[in-house]
């Protein structure tokens, strides 16, 4: 194991699936303030931790315990499962390590980097909520910070060759947790999520429609536009394929309070290919989002919260 | 012969027809009508199922729980259905619409996609209910295919599957051939839902229960998404002249038909010009009144719309990329 060098933290990725790698060529091409330590899996014959290896990192199947075994792993990414996630929060709380979760475990606060992180980066537990909630919340936010937002509804569209088994099982979960962050972080007294899995060849770019309904029509719709463009452009700062596919549009629709004025939002994912194909942007924006969020926190460890 | 199993969704499908502005009245006298002519199942909820009041699908006038509610105390014998698409409605509305007096659930996914409703087949069965699989744009895949899908759904504990032609785009052979290959790969029953975009409603139907299926649906009048759904109406008249031994009122369902529920139609559903694009580009039939919306607000011809949608291979529920794609049409047309 190499040495602890002084303007690098050490971190570690627990789980060797799909988003385990993805993260693990994320960190390696863009490593900050964070040394990849470790990446470690429960599987002998896991094609991630023979990947890590050829590429020099040290790889383990014994799970979280070599983890918890090294001392100067300060921060640990968990991209296991909800169910393993309770498991190992507990543990690494005890130990003093930071987790950062991309499970919908949610044991810790949930986090959007350019919306919230800077009032949890005393936590030693962050969530990244799901895809469709780092992709959707930070423009729901955008409009919330200029005028009330009583409701906003999300669609995320994402090929299905890039759902993997835990969003298939799980996928209530999904539209729980995304509601509850549209609320919660988004600023939204009301969220509403759905998601669609769609199984075109090619597949698709990941989509997301994002509608808000405002209180009144007397709005400063460039104030609105202006703050949903900085945030599109405060994203794209971690997740460079983030764009909207057109200027917002304003409309106005029935609902069940009267004609109200609608936002739609159509915003289009395409992944950074760092070992995912980049059709997967919804698999993307969370090792890009876990990124930025590990890099802050490395940047914290090391005296430079400045930079927040 | 025994005739099929019938499922009345004018309630449900029929939804999308009335903008989701069903009154519990308007359900109450639906359900006593069907009921009393001996259809044996009413489907009742939002026309994109649980928790569809949205934005993307339109709002409710009228909250779906009290609906399923207003159906269920106006029927004797019928037992009252709810539709869930798994990454809309969840458990927890499902476990409301229980309470609230469903004892059958349609659980429909895309039809690539059945392994996303698991969770849902287990909390049905789990709560005693009738589980049924509805696998979504049929269409767009092989008989042998399918029959994976609905296997399934078989292994999560359906009780049956249906082969649902949400764009309406099959023709006879097609819809023969894919409820053949679920009788063939399945041990439950197997049922077809139709859409009548290319005219075809009680012709698939027919060609569907002449090739085995045990369960079929129908609206009164056709009420329903696109062109509207197979005739409640016609398939049991049609049916009854085939010979097939049944339970039901075939001129109850007339008057049902023609004196409940024509009266408060905003419109006939017929295979006019948007309809039959939308079973010709193989589109879900629910976009239909979307798609008509838009392309007058953008100036655009819904037929182009839809078209282009069929080209993107949308799916069930997609109704976001209507905006998407009239905004990329009218600003190409701007620029020509």
């Amino acid at each position: 194991m190499s040495a602890p060098t002084n303007n690098k933290v050490k971190v570690a990725i627990l789980g060797s699936g799909n988003i385990g790698s993805d993260l693990m060529f994320k960190i390696l091409r863009a490593p900050g303030h964070m040394e990849l330590a470790l990446l470690t899996g429960i599987e002998p014959q896991s094609e991630g931790l023979a990947r890590a290896r050829t590429l020099g990192i040290n790889a383990s199947h014994d799970g979280i315990q070599p983890i918890l075994d090294d001392p100067e792993i300060k921060i640990v990414f968990d991209a296991t499962s909800a169910q393993a996630h309770v498991r190992h929060a507990k543990m690494l709380r005890d130990a003093g390590r930071i987790a950062i979760d991309l499970t919908p475990a949610a044991r810790g606060p949930y986090v959007i980097p350019p919306v919230n992180l800077g009032a949890h980066m005393d936590e030693q537990n962050v969530n990244l909520i799901t895809c469709g909630g780092q992709a959707t919340i930070p423009l729901v936010y955008a409009v919330s910070r200029v005028v009330p937002v009583p409701y906003a509804e999300m669609i995320s569209t994402v090929a299905s060759l890039s759902a993997g088994p835990g969003t298939r099982q799980n996928i209530d979960e999904f539209t729980f947790t995304t509601a509850r962050g549209l609320e919660v972080i988004g600023g939204a007294r009301q969220g509403k999520a759905i998601i669609i899995l769609n199984p075109a060849d090619p597949p698709i770019l990941m989509r997301n429609t994002i509608y808000i309904l405002l209180e009144s029509d007397d709005v400063d719709r460039k104030a609105i536009v202006d703050s949903v463009e900085e945030m599109v452009k405060a994203v794209q700062a971690y997740v460079p394929g983030y764009r909207l596919k057109n200027e917002p549009v304003f409309e106005v629709r029935d609902t069940p309070e009267g004609k109200r004025t609608l936002i739609a939002l159509l915003l289009e994912v395409t992944g950074a290919g760092d070992f995912l194909p980049s059709y997967a942007g919804n698999l993307d924006i969370m090792t890009a989002s876990a990124r930025q969020v590990g890099e802050l926190f490395a940047q914290k460890i090391l005296g430079q919260e400045n930079k927040l | 012969m025994k005739a099929p199993r019938l499922t009345d969704t004018t309630l449900r499908d029929g939804s999308h027809a009335m903008r989701h502005q069903f009154t519990r009245e308007q359900v109450k006298n639906v359900a006593q009508a069907l009921d009393k002519a001996g259809v044996p199942v009413l489907e009742v909820t939002h026309g994109d199922g649980l928790a569809g009041s949205s934005i993307q699908y339109g709002f409710s006038l009228t909250d779906e729980m009290d609906l399923i509610e207003e159906a269920r105390n106006a029927v004797t014998n019928a037992r009252i259905a709810a539709l869930l698409l798994p990454g809309i409605g969840t458990r927890k509305e499902l476990k409301e619409a229980v309470s609230r007096g469903i004892q059958v659930v349609r659980i429909a996914t895309q039809c690539t996609e059945a392994d996303i409703s698991q969770q849902h087949f287990g909390m049905a069965k789990e709560m005693g209910l009738e589980a049924v699989g509805f696998l979504m744009m049929s269409h767009m895949r092989p008989p042998e295919f399918l029959a994976e899908q609905a296997l399934l759904m078989e292994s999560y504990g359906a009780d049956c599957v249906y082969i649902v032609d949400s764009a309406g785009a099959l023709l006879p052979d097609g819809a023969s051939s894919r409820v053949r290959a679920l009788k063939e790969a399945l041990k439950i029953q197997v049922g077809f839902h139709a859409h009548n975009n290319l005219g075809l409603g009680v012709g698939n139907t027919l060609a569907a229960v002449e090739a085995g299926a045990d369960q079929v649906d129908g609206t009164l009048r056709g009420l329903g998404a696109g062109a509207g759904n197979t005739a409640t109406e016609l398939i049991v008249a049609a049916l009854d002249r085939l010979g097939y031994e049944h339970e039901w009122d075939v001129f109850a369902l007339l008057d049902a038909a023609e004196f409940v529920v024509a009266p408060f139609m905003p419109f006939q559903p017929i295979p006019d010009r948007d309809s039959i694009a939308i079973g010709y580009a193989g589109v879900y039939s629910t976009f239909l009144l979307h798609a008509k919306r838009l392309g007058k607000q953008y100036n655009v011809d819904p037929v182009e719309i839809l078209v282009e949608l069929g080209r993107r291979k949308t799916m069930a529920g997609q109704e976001d990329w209507i905006l998407d794609v009239t905004l990329e049409l009218a600003k190409q047309k701007n620029k020509g």
